[in-house]
């Protein structure tokens, strides 16, 4: 059963008809062609498909492309400003947060919504004090990208560059 | 996946109009459970009624002190809600306990609620099961069962609940607000959830169509301390072997109340009534909190694979009350 619907992703406007199954990971990658997001798990494990829906991250694979018409879409393509790449992603370019590469835009992606949730106050589940600002420190980020997983263990570089970017 | 219609409610008694009058149709929150599910063939809905957009995105304090949390406010917004952190901790560090950072942004309060158990037979439609077949049988029995249940299990189903919410909530005595065809009815979080029985297909009491559009919490207590620990294999990003949340008050060394809620224990958040009753009244000290426990645990039956379930559950309920009662015993 087929829906019409329109994606502000990353910044263009784009209007599809998409049968109900699809997820908004196959939307973008098979039927728009925006591949950054990438299907690692297809079950919300593994964090490759992490995209900015309405500014907030979320697993690309676990939901209905139908369920998001006239969403604002952010995938890791979208980040950059023109040639001048997102701060997020210079600093994984600097810390060599990567080996494939297979994790990385969904762990910059994670990464940008995961320092916009510190910026709004946001607790984890290792913040001492839940009623004080949050301190950004490698306990935090661990926890907070815990959802992003990298199979060629780049896990230390990452924290670098997200403590970079976080700066 | 099995072709579905899709709907967009905009008016809650239409939704539920709509899910009533089709067996095949179901609500759709975040979608984080649901949308697995259909992938995996463990649910086939023929028609989907989303509901985020009905007007259920608050965390509301009531005149009376209690607080309203809509069924639609997702994991993430409520765990840094103000009025949760400083009213209801325990229930932000439940809700930052479950799930990641990408899932919370998308899980809602009521799809919390009603996920289902993570046992790996229910997600394997090539395995009996009775949850998901009645009657097929239950593969874990005599499986695989290190993630399951040592507390009200039946010989049909030893699944556990994996909500860490939910458990905090059972622990808060929070009342689950429900609309249906027939109209509202409130529901205590402790009566939410079912213990399998003979009928391990069914999770809960919900009637189908009905739909949960909020849970109220009671008013905050300013002499209760609480808090929710969560035992895992892994640091972050797991569902809990053991968990246990607990709200207890003492008054010159003596406990004068306590609510304890266990999950990965059980098919449902489960009420540590036992452990309850012989913690109120009692001194606080190490000897009765082991005492609360072993009391909780003696109708503990283990598998094949859990038994080390019943030493952590003591232990986790022991290290709680220790450490909400440090001061008083000082």
């Amino acid at each position: 059963m087929d829906a019409e619907i329109a994606l502000r992703v990353d910044g263009q406007r784009r209007t599809l008809s998409v049968d109900t199954r699809t997820t908004l990971l196959d939307a973008l990658r098979e039927r728009l062609g925006v591949i950054s997001p990438k299907k690692g798990c297809d079950h919300g494990q593994c964090g490759a498909c992490t995209v900015l829906l309405d500014g907030r991250r979320v697993t690309s694979c676990l939901t209905l492309a139908v369920a998001h018409d006239e969403a604002e879409v952010t995938t890791a393509e979208g980040l950059a400003e023109g040639d001048r790449p997102h701060p997020v992603q210079q600093a994984f370019l600097e810390h060599d947060g990567f080996q494939c590469g297979y994790c990385t835009p969904g762990q910059v992606c994670s990464a940008v919504g995961m320092l916009d949730e510190v910026k709004a106050g946001w607790p984890s589940h290792v913040t001492e004090n839940l009623e004080e600002e949050p301190d950004l420190d490698e306990e935090e980020i661990r926890e907070r990208m815990s959802g992003n997983l990298c199979r060629c263990g780049a896990y230390t570089n990452i924290v670098s560059a997200i403590r970079e970017a976080a700066e | 996946m099995k072709p579905f219609d899709y709907e967009r409610a905009d008016d809650t008694d239409g939704a539920i109009a709509t899910v009533s009058d089709d067996p095949t149709a179901t609500y759709l929150g975040g979608g984080t459970n649901l949308v697995d599910h259909m992938k995996l063939g463990v649910a086939e809905p023929g028609k989907l009624v989303d509901i985020t957009k009905l007007p259920y995105d608050f965390v509301e304090t009531l005149p009376d002190g209690r607080v309203s949390v809509g069924a639609t406010v997702r994991n993430s917004e409520l765990a840094a809600s103000h009025v949760i952190r400083q009213s209801y901790p325990m229930l932000a560090q439940a809700l930052l306990a479950g799930a990641s950072g990408q899932l919370r942004n998308l899980a809602t309060t009521g799809g919390n609620l009603v996920q289902r158990t993570r046992c790996a037979y229910f997600q394997d439609p090539g395995t009996p099961c009775n949850k998901r077949e009645p009657g097929s049988g239950c593969s874990a029995l005599e499986g695989w069962n290190r993630h399951h249940a040592i507390l009200g299990a039946s010989e049909h189903c030893v699944a556990t609940h994996p909500s860490d919410m939910a458990v905090a909530l059972a622990a808060l005595d929070a009342t689950v607000v429900v609309r249906g065809s027939e109209g509202q009815r409130r529901i205590p979080v402790t009566e939410l959830h079912r213990l399998p029985g003979d009928e391990p297909e069914r999770d809960t009491v919900l009637e189908h169509g009905e739909l949960i559009t909020s849970v109220e919490l009671p008013a905050p207590s300013d002499s209760a301390r609480s808090a929710y620990r969560k035992v895992r294999e892994r640091a972050s990003y797991a569902f809990a072997l053991v968990s246990v949340a607990a709200v207890v008050e003492v008054d010159e060394g003596t406990v004068r109340d306590a609510r304890i809620a266990l999950g990965g224990v059980a098919h449902k958040p489960w009420r540590a009534e036992a452990a309850e009753r012989e913690l109120r009244g009692a001194p606080a000290t190490e000897e009765n909190f082991r005492r609360a426990a072993e009391a909780e645990l003696e109708q503990a039956e283990a598998l094949r694979d859990n038994a080390f379930k019943i030493p952590m559950t003591r232990n986790t309920l022991c290290a709680v009350l220790r450490e909400l009662t440090r001061e008083d015993r000082a």
